[in-house]
Formats: structure tokens, sequence, C-alpha cells
């Protein structure tokens, strides 16, 4: 008797549990693509906004956004997938190992807001570029190295040994086959790096505010970098806050979700593909 | 080519070390000015006063029992999940599951701080006639949402690793499935389910956005016993946030030293992580 009220009780707890999870992230999806999908329009997203005709256009947002993914994993890929080569095919000292480890989950523990300031600190001030989409993009690769270095030191253990050995064999120098043989078999956690980082990048917003700061203007990439610009989360936040247009803030909401939702697809299949060649 | 690699791979020390200094640096004036225990227990925060105020124990506290407000809401409801998506959901209902969990884990803080401000919020003005329903329950409700993905996943995983034999034995001793996962299953995947709380606690802690849209954002000293929350409050995370814009002087390494508080307590949050996956035999 006792017993079957365990289990009972465990049961209903569990069942109630996993139907309250569920419920909460359908009835979250429907009702921010509910309210959002019919306030997007092709005005919205090809204008920019003006306060002389009072328009809003998130035009600059999104190119923003895009400016600020490409920039941040231009330069974090290199010196991820680098510091990744080191500890997988370099590093025999197992303490500057360890330290290099720790220092990564220090990193992806950090708060954004802290990232922000620091940024703010270092790039816009000390380094001088000033709010702008540079200022930010750099912070931003702080906050993801340890994301790439991760990812693609897990599929870099993946590639067997017996490849390494057979290009040695054959006379090839360390460097040789870390090119040739090491980094094309491990293409696709690279690749999985690039996914879950353009997710953290696309959601980022606290690290940005005081970095990459919060205007509106319309321009080419090379100028936008020394500008400062919001990327779609800024501009979600801005006019959901300050400006009160709701109508906006849940269309931007909804172009999120549905990118959170397609990123999140993309690094379920490239990670499948990762396990798949580890088995 | 090695010392290239050397130099990639150490990088990562080095930016650790770039924020710790850049935060110490900076952050070490203003508490000196202001005397460390005026700074940390003081309990008026008034920047912009004619004589201003500099105590930021409202916004520890209020980070603190928003913490725990939310863990007290996230962990049953995580918990009970991952014991069910590890142990008893068919294969299709726990791939669906896990994508509805890594959906929510990919959803930018501002949209979750959008709905809160546009649902939650009100929400609270209507259910408990407030005049406004920005507040710390509020904001605990949001994160709540917001930890479950950390609380969920590293559960999942924790539980998936515990060996079928543990199961079986107790299985074959007359213990029924329920019994199983909760008294073998459970105890045998504890530390990794611990890590996954304390990552839990990480995250809310650290999350800005989120909350300084729902909070209210009044430096409120948060007195639970005195209906406080509902009361409109302010985070560490939302107390540096929300003067930068505008700081100068004092008040600006003020704000520095709120974000070296903040800073110390990841790191606790990491170290005590840490030893507890060291206690698990690194899993």
């Amino acid at each position: 008797m006792k017993r079957s009220a365990y289990t009972k009780v465990l049961k209903t707890a569990m069942f109630a549990s996993v139907a309250l999870v569920a419920v909460l992230v359908v009835a979250f999806v429907f009702y921010v693509l509910a309210i959002g999908v019919p306030n997007i329009s092709w005005n919205l997203l090809s204008t920019k906004p003006s306060y002389l005709s009072g328009n809003i256009g998130i035009l600059p947002d999104i190119l923003n956004t895009v400016y600020m993914i490409v920039t941040t994993l231009v330069v974090v890929l290199p010196f991820g997938v680098a510091a990744a080569v080191y500890l997988t095919e370099y590093a025999k000292n197992k303490r500057v190992v360890n330290a290099i480890e720790y220092a990564a989950e220090t990193l992806s523990g950090v708060p954004s807001i802290v990232y922000g300031l620091v940024g703010m600190l270092f790039f816009c001030q000390f380094l001088g570029m000033k709010t702008s989409l540079l200022a930010g993009s750099l912070t931003l690769v702080i906050m993801n190295l340890p994301t790439v270095m991760r990812t693609t030191q897990e599929s870099l253990k993946t590639v067997p040994q017996s490849y390494r050995e057979g290009a040695f064999g054959l006379g090839a120098g360390k460097w040789r086959v870390i090119r040739t043989v090491v980094l094309p078999s491990c293409v696709d956690g690279i690749v999985t790096s690039c996914i879950l980082s353009c997710g953290r990048i696309l959601g980022e917003s606290a690290a940005l505010l005081f970095t990459a700061g919060f205007a509106h203007s319309l321009n080419g990439y090379f100028k936008a970098l020394h500008n400062a610009g919001a990327t779609l989360t800024i501009a979600l936040y801005f006019y959901a806050k300050d400006q009160g247009e709701f109508e906006v803030a849940y269309a931007i909401a909804a172009i999120l979700l549905v990118l959170a939702l397609i990123i999140n697809l993309a690094a379920n299949l490239a990670g499948r593909r990762l396990r798949e060649r580890r088995k | 080519m090695h010392g290239v690699f050397l130099a990639c791979g150490l990088l990562t020390i080095g930016f650790v070390l770039l924020i710790t200094v850049y935060l110490v640096v900076s952050g070490i004036p203003a508490i000196h000015r202001i005397g460390f225990f005026k700074f940390m227990f003081g309990t008026k925060w008034a920047s912009t006063a004619a004589e201003p105020s500099f105590g930021i124990l409202p916004f520890i506290l209020t980070s603190i029992y928003g913490t725990a407000g939310a863990m007290l809401l996230g962990i049953p409801l995580g918990f009970f999940t991952a014991v069910y998506i590890s142990k008893f959901a068919p294969k299709a209902v726990r791939n669906v599951l896990m994508g509805a969990v890594e959906l929510l884990a990919g959803i930018p803080s501002v949209v979750y701080g959008l709905v809160g401000m546009l649902v939650i919020v009100p929400g609270i003005r209507t259910v408990f006639g407030l005049p406004d329903g920005a507040s710390l329950l509020a904001a605990i409700i949001v994160l709540s949402i917001m930890v479950l993905p950390s609380i969920v996943k590293v559960s999942v995983n924790a539980l998936d690793a515990v060996p079928r034999e543990y199961e079986d034995a107790s299985l074959a001793l007359g213990a029924n499935e329920v019994e199983t996962a909760f008294r073998v299953a459970v105890p045998a995947a504890r530390s990794g389910i611990a890590a996954s709380v304390v990552m839990g606690v990480g995250r809310a802690i650290g999350e800005a956005m989120a909350v300084m849209m729902v909070s209210g954002n009044v430096a409120n000293m948060p007195l639970l016993s005195k209906g406080g929350l509902f009361e409109s409050v302010r985070f560490l995370t939302t107390a540096v946030a929300s003067e930068m814009a505008y700081s100068a002087g004092l008040q600006r390494q003020a704000l520095f030293s709120i974000a070296l508080v903040l800073y110390l307590f990841i790191l606790l949050v990491n170290a005590i992580l840490n030893s507890i996956l060291k206690k698990g035999g690194g899993k």
C-alpha cells in the first residue's frame, strides 16, 4: 500500500512536470508567433526608422546582426580552432591543459553584462574603438571562444590516431599532418561550433548594450564596423522598453524565435552527424 | 608553428586575466572610497541624490532571493521532467521534449523579457490587485523558465550515464520502474544533477536583460516579510546595466564595483560546480 502510494505520487509529479513544460514551450512559441508574425511587413523589413515620417523599419538592425555574426565568426574561428589543435595535438604538459580548460569554463560562466563592461573598458576606451560594431564583435569573440574551442576539441578527439600515424609514417611533419589530415576530418565539428556561436551572437544583448550601442543607421559593412549599431535583440529591447512600440517588438521577437528554431535544427543535424561518425 | 598554437591556447587564460584585472582595477577604487562595509552592507542606494549613498545590499539580496525563488520553482519542474525524459519517455517523445528544451535554451533573453513584460507583469497585477506588476515575483517566474534548459539537459545526461546493470539489478529484486528510477538511478546520478542545479544558479545570477524588463528596476530593499515579493526591485546585473549609460564619477566607479561583486559570485558558483564534478568522477 505504502509502495503503491509512493509510486503514484512520483508518477503524478513526473507527468505534471512534463505536461507543464510542454504546455509552457508550446504556449510561448505560439503566443509570440501569433502576435509577432502579423506585424511583420515588407515595409518593416526593408526600411530604416525615421523620426520625420514616424516610420519604423528594422533593416539596419538586420544588417547589423549579420555584420556582427560574420565579423565575430571570422575572428573567433581561427583562434578557437588553433586553441583546440594545441590542446589535442601539441600540448604535453597536463597542467597547462588543465589551466586552459579551467579558463575556458570560467569564461563560459561569466555573465554577459560583465563581458559588456569589460568590452567597453578595453575595446571602446582603452583601444579607442568607441562604441562600434567592431568593439561589440570583439567582445563576442571573447564570449564565443570557449564554445568554438570545446566543440572543435570534441571533434578532433574523434579523428582516429591511425590517420596521424599513417601520415607521420609517410614522412610528413607535424604541421603538415594537422593541415592535410587532422583539420579536414574535423570540419563537421568546426561547422557545429559555427552554428552554436551564431545562436549565441543572435541572442546576445547585455554584452552589446555598451559596446555596440543602439543606433539604427543604414551603413555598408566597413562603415558599419566603425559606427554604433543595434542588433535585432537590442532593437527589440529599445522598442519595447523605451518607446513602447510593442508591435515592432513582437515582430522582432517572432523573427528571433524562428531564427533560433532554425539554428537549433541545424545544430541538431550537425551534432547527429558528429555522433554517427564517433561510433 | 608550435608557438602560434600555444599562443592561441593561452588566449583563454589571457582573457580571464584581462577580465579579472579590469574588474579589480576599476572596481576597487569606489569600494575603497565608500568603505567596504558601507558598500556591501549599506541598505540604501541613491547614486544621483545630492548626498549620494552607495549601499548594494538591496541588489545582493535581490539577486539571492531572485535566484533562490527561480530554483525553488525550476528545480522540481526540471528534475521530474529530466527523470521522465531519461527513464520513461519513448524515443519519439524524448526527441520532441529534448527539442523543446533546446529551443528554450536558444530563445534570446530579450524575448523572454518581452513576454514577461506584456504577459506575466500584467498577470501579476490583475491576480494580486497591485498598482504595478513589475516585481521580484515576475523576475522569479521568468528566471525559473530560463533555468529549465540547464537543469533538464545536464540532469538527463547524468541520468543517461547510469549503468543499465544498476537498474536491472533493482528490477530483478522486485522494485518497480518508478522505484528503480528514483531510488537507484537518481542517487547514482546525483553529482550530475547537483551540477545541473549549480549551472542553473549561474545562469540566474548572471541574467540581465530579461529581469531588467520585468523587475521594475527600483533600488528597493527586498523585504520578504513585508510583501517584498511584489515590490519593484533591482538585481546586481540590472544595477550595472541601468545606470551605466548616464553615469559619471564615483557613481560610475561604484557600478564597476558592483560588476566585481557579481563576478566574484560567479567565480564562487564555478568553484562549487568544479568541486561537484570532480567528486562525481568528472562526468
